[in-house]
């Protein structure tokens, strides 16, 4: 579509949805491309008074707990070990320090866009261990489920995996069952649903009653699922629809699907903020134990003291707004952030700040 | 971190394929795409293709990563 025709558009759904909307609805978005796309569009202020968005837990580094980051950071000191990070989780702050800081310390820490180059440092450096840290939700996991399949197919025995791996559907039912947080429709995350499909989000409209549709990233997307969600309200008709055709089907990638049940378990795993959620992160399974890194390089560490005032948990389950966080703009800047909700460009704090600055006063 | 971009597949050599990314060659794994031929547009996410798109999806995704990418910068 083109820019203007695009325009027009947006005009026009926003006027539907100003029409039709008949009743209060508070719908989560729970993907951080969706939190940078709403708030750089400044959708929030056309939406009609009885529309609220709320970020949800959709940023996989924000959601990263304090003491999973200390032991990353503990296992990143060891002689003889080179851990390898996607960018965006270098500057994010366990309690001590972060991978910027360790590697500016002497830690060998290599930033890489994929978990194949990884690979290719394991490669290249049979004399040392390569640790992949994996950090992604069900977008990113089936790329790390295969890089392992590689890894077992190279008989490469110096890569393992830091499993950080979180699963969406888990967290949006603790979501549902938390009596505090008050949703009546979400956005689904696109991509994650690239690869999921539909199905595992079913409960939520047939046990909750709860319209979600799986979203593009666009602001007429956005707007596109939210008049979806008032439709289905006005019709009682929960379900999960896709808004997102472009790239997602209802049946999802069953290949990278069976690469992840292949490689990975799914245990308890501890969220910010939110605390340890049964069955919602991801653990290699006992027969490529040897690629599990926890495993292989068993550290502890003593669980360190939350910041003061940092309110990641209440932000990431939309319970407070990232400027009602009595940090954030002041002790809590992207330049020195104290969250990961304020490191990740699509951390919901980032997303404030970047965008948002004028109208919070800050 | 979930963002995807759109690319067409020139060649395919076993596992990996070249792929043209706005007009950058780049060698990418299709082991979660088996079904991708060369010809075919594809999702990629860190380095690897994770579904099969038509050519009128990658294009309108294509600006609408341009853009997600610019609000990144
Ligand atoms: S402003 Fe900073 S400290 Fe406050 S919730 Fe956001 S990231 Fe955490």
């Amino acid at each position: 579509m083109r820019h203007s025709s695009k325009k027009e558009y947006a005009r026009y759904l926003l006027d539907r949805l100003h029409q039709e909307i008949d009743r209060p609805v508070t719908v989560m978005e729970v993907c951080g491309t969706h939190t940078v796309a709403i708030a750089k569009s400044g959708l929030r202020e056309l939406l009609p008074e009885k529309m609220h968005l709320l970020s949800g837990p959709g940023c996989p580094v924000c959601v990263t707990d304090d003491y999973d980051l200390d032991v990353v950071m503990a296992m990143s000191r060891q002689e003889g070990l080179i851990m390898a990070t996607f960018g965006d989780m270098m500057r994010v702050p366990g309690t001590e320090s972060s991978l910027l800081q360790e590697k500016s310390r002497g830690a060998d820490v290599r930033v890489v866009y994929s978990p194949s180059d990884a690979l290719q440092l394991a490669k290249e450096n049979p004399e040392v261990d390569v640790v992949f840290l994996g950090v992604g939700f069900e977008t990113t996991t089936p790329v790390v489920a295969a890089a392992i399949d590689q890894a077992v197919q190279m008989g490469l025995e110096n890569f393992s995996v830091f499993s950080l791996h979180k699963l969406v559907p888990p967290i949006m039912r603790v979501l549902l069952d938390d009596p505090e947080v008050k949703i009546d429709a979400f956005l689904n995350p696109g991509h994650v649903c690239t690869i999921l499909g539909t199905e595992p989000f079913r409960f939520i409209a047939e046990e909750y009653g709860k319209p979600c549709v799986v979203t593009g990233f666009e602001a007429v997307d956005i707007l596109e699922a939210l008049l979806l969600i008032v439709r289905q309200y006005r019709e009682e008709s929960p379900a999960v629809d896709i808004q997102y055709k472009r790239a997602v089907r209802p049946e999802g990638n069953p290949v990278a699907v069976g690469f992840i049940e292949k490689y990975f378990t799914p245990v308890q795993s501890r969220w910010r903020g939110i605390g340890e959620v049964p069955g919602s992160g991801l653990e290699l399974r006992d027969e490529y134990v040897q690629y599990d890194a926890r495993k292989r390089f068993p550290i502890t560490v003593k669980p360190g003291k939350c910041r003061k005032g940092c309110s990641c948990g209440e932000v990431l389950k939309g319970l407070k707004l990232p400027y009602e966080c009595p940090l954030f703009g002041k002790v809590c800047t992207p330049a020195k952030p104290v969250g990961p909700c304020m490191v990740s460009t699509e951390g919901s704090c980032a997303a404030y700040y970047r965008y948002g600055r004028q109208k919070a006063g800050v | 971190m979930c963002l995807a971009i759109p690319s067409k597949i020139l060649k395919i050599n076993g596992p990996t394929a070249e792929v043209d990314i706005a007009g950058n060659v780049k060698e990418v794994n299709i082991m979660l795409t088996p079904e991708a031929k060369v010809g075919d547009y594809v999702l990629l996410h860190a380095g690897y293709a994770i579904q099969v798109i038509d050519e009128k999806s990658a294009e309108e995704i294509f600006d609408a990563w341009e853009d997600a990418h610019e609000a990144l910068q």
